[in-house]
């Protein structure tokens, strides 16, 4: 028992940031109906934001003590970063020790302007075309982002810790007499995510941009004949569909350290979460999202392991066949999307 | 000739010449001289260019011409590798018997894989053979080690059967690729003055190779089988309700275009005994889809154009480093030359991907057709420019 409650935590932190990944995907794909293969590149920027937070919150001056040697007995150098200097060094070191969630209020702006430059810039020209040269076009998009990203900030994975408060193990079973150990960081992922998909829905849901939005997505050509400009709100809705992509990746640096190509690899499983939660359906991206991140993790345990070897590796992919095969729509997937 | 028309027939004459005189075409720097680091007629590159051209002429009959963009196509390479190693380890080094059971096991693999991934079409097609590719990849990587032997990649040891050949030669090391012994790695050097010339067996083996699978490819563009791919391409919907079933039709050019894979990393295989798992991953099919549309999709040439570019920029972008830079620009004032050598420097060398990824999305954005369309649209541009000089030269343009 306590074994299959840990797996499906386990999975919970995985599957939040494939919903939400999906969760962007589908947003743009119901919206603008494009393909956006650069979504994974997104994810990645936002982890980055996270990194170069941690970085300008560590900038520092030299100082040199002359009371302390170092073990050569020369004069101590003595590094203090400049918010330390500013706020005292209580204050201070907790803003560094915070560096990843404050990096949301930095990232949040900075994936809006990259997701509404990308989408003025590019991705608008696109909508005519066969969903094949989207595909194309965001895949080469990918490969310059991720391309900038190593440029700047190297190869090689970039560690960025969780909050001290934040970062140990909690026993969370003890509350129901069970042992089940457990990081902070991924329960407090999994809310974050929870928190940012309640938003969204809630934003479409209740806000009248929201139902805009639906109506456009529903029917794009009548909210046109109403008058309403929906091009610019869908331009909008790219920028927080990015904003949810960079969020999710913020978050998730101290689970991993973030690497260039950390895009990538989650892109390939949120377009299978897409597929198989149904192309369009937001509800479905979520579902997805979490239902395949706690597969994934139940595969991955020993004795399922020793009954099928390797099925770890590729549950999803077989799953994501199954069910393209058996109901091709998806699991909660609209009739006529997609369906040339 | 050969059931083609002129301008066909010229083409694959023009490709046969170009072909069979690479090494010297790819080699007009002098070795002595500054710029011999662009020339490209080494064996090793010359090899690249016409297996991956293989690859991305069949990748072009299933994306050329039905439109179906398939994301796994590297699964075929790579399974094609390991069967043409598995052939050198059991049987013989010659390369015949490894590039048959090559092209066969991955006709297989395409035959199941295409058989359920085109059951969808679009956008569900793609991530279909995507989730296939993936999970052979995955598997070759875990699971399937006794037969890929994992991250290590499989590799010829000194205790393989080789029941037709010898286990070891005569001096205790590993016997070497070859074709009723021409050894594929033999190179002959041709000095002229300060050039050096290698010809290369294998290379040219694989350039006959390619001269008789793009032969094969002109045939079926050509043929009334060619006619109902592109149909399905234009309107597949239409076809349907003609009351004729497109499925064998998608299924047999997909399980052609695996087979050119299969032949491909057969050969690959062939050059350097080694098949990795790494050959089978995504952004390896993501490469040719490159290839194909960078060269131009549908056309019958594009897709070689489009290896041979992408082959060599691979190679020659990603060996330009700092201090070449530095000496071309060497004439230039101090200052100048340290600024344009950091603005050129991100795109070249290690960063050579993102000069790639730039010329891929311009290339989609203003050249759908790729390198051919823009080469068409050259030429009329010249031709209107010629009828234009024929013309009397007193009109005036009018102002904007």
């Amino acid at each position: 028992m306590d074994a299959i409650l840990l797996q499906v935590l386990n999975g919970l932190d995985k599957g939040s940031a494939y919903a939400l990944i999906a969760l962007g995907l589908t947003l743009i794909f119901g919206t603008l109906g494009v393909v956006n293969f650069a979504h994974g590149a997104l994810f990645m920027i936002g982890a980055f934001c996270a990194v170069t937070v941690q970085r300008i919150l560590n900038l520092s001056y030299e100082t040199v003590d002359e009371s302390q040697t170092d073990f050569l007995g020369n004069a101590l150098v003595v590094k203090t970063p400049y918010v330390e200097a500013w706020f005292g060094a209580e204050t201070g070191g907790a803003i560094i020790d915070w560096a990843v969630p404050l990096a949301i209020l930095f990232a949040i702006p900075i994936m809006v302007f990259v997701g509404y430059a990308m989408e003025r810039g590019l991705i608008k020209h696109f909508y005519k075309r066969p969903h094949a040269d989207q595909i194309l076009v965001t895949f080469g998009l990918a490969i310059v982002l991720q391309e900038m990203i190593k440029y700047f900030y190297g190869a090689n994975p970039i560690q960025t810790p969780a909050p001290e408060a934040l970062s140990g193990i909690v026993n969370l079973g003890a509350i129901i007499g069970m042992d089940i150990v457990y990081p902070v960081w991924r329960i407090v992922y999994f809310f974050f995510s929870l928190l940012v998909i309640g938003g969204i829905f809630s934003f479409l849901r209740f806000t009248t941009f929201g139902m805009v939005v639906r109506a456009g997505m529903a029917d794009r050509e009548t909210v046109g004949l109403l008058g309403i400009n929906i091009d610019k709100r869908f331009t909008i809705m790219f920028g927080i569909a990015a904003a949810v992509a960079g969020l999710a990746g913020v978050m998730y640096t101290p689970i991993n350290s973030p690497n260039y190509h950390m895009g990538m690899d989650f892109l390939v499983l949120s377009f299978v979460v897409v597929v198989v939660g149904g192309m369009g359906s937001l509800p479905g991206a979520v579902l997805a999202g979490f239902l395949l991140g706690i597969l994934e993790s139940f595969a991955s345990m020993n004795e399922i392991k020793s009954i099928i070897p390797g099925i770890d590796q590729i549950i999803i992919y077989v799953v994501a066949i199954i069910i393209l095969l058996v109901r091709p729509r998806g699991l909660m997937g609209r009739k006529g999307v997609m369906e040339e | 000739m050969f059931g083609m028309n002129k301008n066909d027939t010229t083409m694959l004459l023009l490709v046969a010449v170009l072909t069979m005189l690479a090494p010297f075409i790819l080699n007009p720097f002098p070795t002595d001289s500054g710029l011999a680091q662009f020339n490209a007629g080494y064996p090793d590159l010359m090899q690249r260019f016409v297996i991956f051209g293989i690859f991305a002429i069949g990748f072009n009959i299933l994306f050329g011409l039905t439109g179906y963009l398939s994301f796994g196509h590297a699964a075929f390479l790579g399974v094609g590798s390991y069967s043409a190693v598995w052939m050198f380890k059991l049987l013989s080094m010659n390369v015949i018997p490894a590039i048959l059971l090559s092209v066969a096991m991955a006709g297989v693999f395409a035959l199941v894989i295409g058989y359920i991934s085109l059951r969808r079409s679009g956008i569900y097609f793609s991530i279909l053979t995507l989730a296939f590719a993936q999970m052979s990849f995955n598997l070759a990587y875990s699971v399937l080690t006794p037969i890929t032997n994992g991250e290590t990649g499989l590799q010829l040891t000194l205790n393989d059967p080789r029941i037709l050949g010898v286990s070891q030669t005569a001096d205790g090391s590993i016997p070497v690729t070859s074709l009723f012994g021409m050894e594929m790695r033999s190179t002959y050097e041709m000095v002229v003055g300060p050039w050096a010339f290698q010809f290369n067996v294998g290379y040219y083996l694989s350039a006959l190779v390619l001269l008789a699978v793009f032969y094969l490819s002109i045939r079926i563009f050509r043929s009334p089988f060619g006619l109902m791919l592109r149909a399905v391409k234009s309107n597949q919907q239409r076809m349907n309700y003609t009351g004729l079933n497109t499925r064998p039709y998608t299924l047999a050019a997909f399980v052609i275009s695996g087979m050119y894979a299969g032949l491909a990393g057969g050969l690959l295989a062939s050059m350097d005994p080694l098949a990795g798992a790494e050959r089978m991953q995504w952004t390896a099919s993501g490469e040719v889809v490159l290839m194909t549309i960078l060269g131009g999709a549908g056309t019958l040439i594009g897709p070689v154009l489009g290896a041979g570019f992408i082959k060599y920029f691979e190679n020659i972008f990603s060996k330009i480093n700092e201090s070449v830079l530095h000496s071309w620009f060497s004439a230039l004032p101090d200052g100048l030359e340290d600024l344009l050598v950091t603005l050129v420097y991100p795109f070249v060398g290690k960063g050579w991907h993102m000069t790639l990824g730039i010329l891929f999305v311009l290339v989609v954005v203003f050249l759908p057709g790729g390198l051919v369309e823009g080469g068409q649209r050259i030429t009329t541009w010249l031709r209107s420019k010629k009828a234009d000089g024929n013309k009397p030269t007193s009109t005036t343009e009018p102002a904007e």
